[in-house]
């Protein structure tokens, strides 16, 4: 079985800065991987490359067999036009830390407009879903409050639902409960773990050991720009190879 | 009798420490209102004993070269303001592309067009003639400029293109003000440079451009008298043209003022419908919606 995402030796430059250090990840269909790591250890600027908002400087990454961001033609990466870029991006659901609503739209309207805009769904049919997502993660009544009339975590929520309402066949987690007040953060963790169990392929960047531990199939540490070390939840937590895995738990432990 | 937090029902409390507030005199309020008052009293008794002829301001109010005036005058303030902001809502994203040619071109014409004055600018489009006799593509057509640079056209030239380098910079804040995330979270839905620009940046950034905007097509209103000097009709114009004749000029200077006070009373109410549209996700907070 091939793995529907590949990540083959990817570098990512800013400027002289290495964020990533020839990275290589599989993620199968179906997977729950936690990236974990100290900040700056390049963990969101991966989650970032999967979906092209950032580019890549060397390596291929690959979604479900299409290279991302690229067309390789007579054994030269071209770039793909924007039109082919945003398709891509549409099978790759991303919440963000900082929520990212369209403060101009109420929360229904945040919902559709991926579907009806970007697909073509018809605009009964896009909301008649959204109100099905909106039940999902809770929110059913929220459907036409704007978003600052919501909590942090009720906003998350909603972000999360306007990913799904895309029908993602991959869900992009950039440390999703970071910004939120601390009571606020179980909520949002209570939708994940909901996504998990129903099948979802999905890769979270969290400083949320406790859900890693319980949600993920893997874990991968992240340092420097680099996989230091990755394996089953349970027992990477549990018993961690590497001196700056074990240096970073007892960190975020204490 | 040793509770240490006081109850506010218990009422004997309450009579010691509820005394009622005296309000304040506030002289600096009357004697502001005193003040200006007089002065208001003062102006309208000067115009009032003043050698001005009310009946002419009368008769003239709905004359008809007046009203024509007026109309041509908010004729040219919208299409000007219209050329305006198209083009400044083009240099505003040519600033912010990433080919050097296109950024330096877009600030080449900001520097341009800010620089030289409106008023030079109506003379040079209007008197186009003496450089460039006729208009012509080889073949195709061929016309004589005088009959193309019209007063109005070279008024509509002048005034679209030096608002559009002011207008630029307005729309340019206005996509600066919206966070980038919002970018990111339209591109991660897959949506277009130019959907995600349409649909997502520029009705957000629209809180910020409309009251600038607003400010700037009340300013073209009066600016547009700018072009009675190429001879365009608009109310100055017009009131030049009587005024001329009957030497009535203080009162058909009033008529104008009255014209435009007009003009930018609806303008001004357009506005302020505008800016609530276009605040109405943040308004419905203020108006107390609770958070759960």
């Amino acid at each position: 079985m091939t793995p529907l995402v590949q990540i083959m030796d990817v570098y990512k430059n800013y400027g002289p800065v290495r964020a990533l250090n020839g990275v290589s990840l599989d993620v199968f269909k179906g997977e729950v991987v936690c990236i974990i790591g100290p900040s700056g250890s390049g963990k969101s600027t991966m989650l970032r490359c999967i979906n092209n908002l950032e580019k890549i400087s060397r390596g291929l990454i690959k979604v479900d067999g299409e290279i991302i961001g690229y067309k390789l033609v007579d054994g030269m990466l071209h770039e793909l036009s924007d039109k082919l870029a945003s398709r891509q991006r549409s099978k790759i659901g991303m919440v963000f830390q900082q929520f990212n609503l369209f403060p101009h739209k109420t929360v229904i309207e945040n919902l559709i407009e991926g579907p009806t805009h970007v697909k073509g769904t018809k605009q009964q049919k896009a909301r008649d879903t959204a109100a099905k997502l909106l039940n999902q993660v809770g929110l059913n009544e929220k459907a036409h409050s704007y978003p600052n009339q919501l909590s942090g975590g009720q906003q998350q929520r909603v972000a999360i639902a306007r990913a799904l309402a895309m029908e993602p066949e991959l869900m992009l987690f950039d440390e999703p409960t970071s910004a939120l007040d601390p009571e606020l953060v179980g909520e949002v963790l209570q939708v994940m773990r909901g996504l998990a169990n129903s099948g979802h392929t999905m890769i979270v960047v969290t400083h949320e050991i406790g859900f890693a531990r319980e949600v993920a199939d893997r874990i991968v540490f992240m340092d420097d720009g680099m996989i230091v070390e990755e394996g089953i939840a349970k027992e990477l937590l549990a018993d961690p190879k590497h001196t700056r895995t074990q240096n970073f738990l007892t960190a975020v432990r204490a | 009798m040793s509770s240490i937090v006081k109850q506010s029902s218990d009422d004997a409390f309450k009579d010691k420490y509820h005394y009622p507030i005296a309000t304040k005199f506030r002289y600096g309020r009357y004697l502001a209102a005193a003040i200006i008052l007089f002065i208001a009293i003062l102006i309208v008794h000067a115009f009032v004993v003043g050698k001005i002829d009310w009946g002419v301001v009368r008769e003239y109010l709905f004359a008809r070269s007046i009203l024509t005036g007026i109309v041509n005058t908010v004729v040219l303030t919208i299409i000007s303001m219209f050329l305006g902001i198209s083009f400044g809502l083009i240099a505003a994203l040519m600033r912010g592309s990433s080919n050097l040619v296109v950024r330096n071109t877009a600030l080449f014409y900001i520097f341009f067009f800010r620089s030289v004055p409106v008023l030079l600018q109506l003379l040079i489009w209007y008197n186009l003639a003496l450089i460039f006799p006729t208009i012509a593509i080889p073949g195709l057509f061929s016309i004589p400029m005088t009959e193309v640079a019209t007063p109005f056209v070279a008024a509509v030239l002048a005034f679209g293109i030096s608002q559009g380098a002011y207008t630029s910079e307005v729309i340019r804040s206005g996509l600066l003000s919206v966070d980038r995330g919002q970018a990111e979270a339209a591109k991660s839905l897959g949506m277009t440079k130019g959907q995600t620009l349409r649909r997502i940046i520029i009705p957000q950034a629209m809180r910020v451009i409309v009251p600038p905007v607003g400010n700037e097509t009340i300013g073209m209103v009066k600016y547009t008298s700018l072009a009675s000097i190429i001879q365009y009709r608009e109310i100055i114009y017009s009131a030049q043209t009587i005024y001329f004749a009957n030497a009535q000029v203080i009162e058909l200077l009033f008529v104008c003022a009255f014209w435009y006070l007009v003009v930018v009373s609806i303008l001004s109410f357009g506005q302020m419908h505008i800016e609530r549209y276009y605040n109405r996700s943040s308004r419905d907070t203020a108006k107390g919606e609770t958070k759960k």
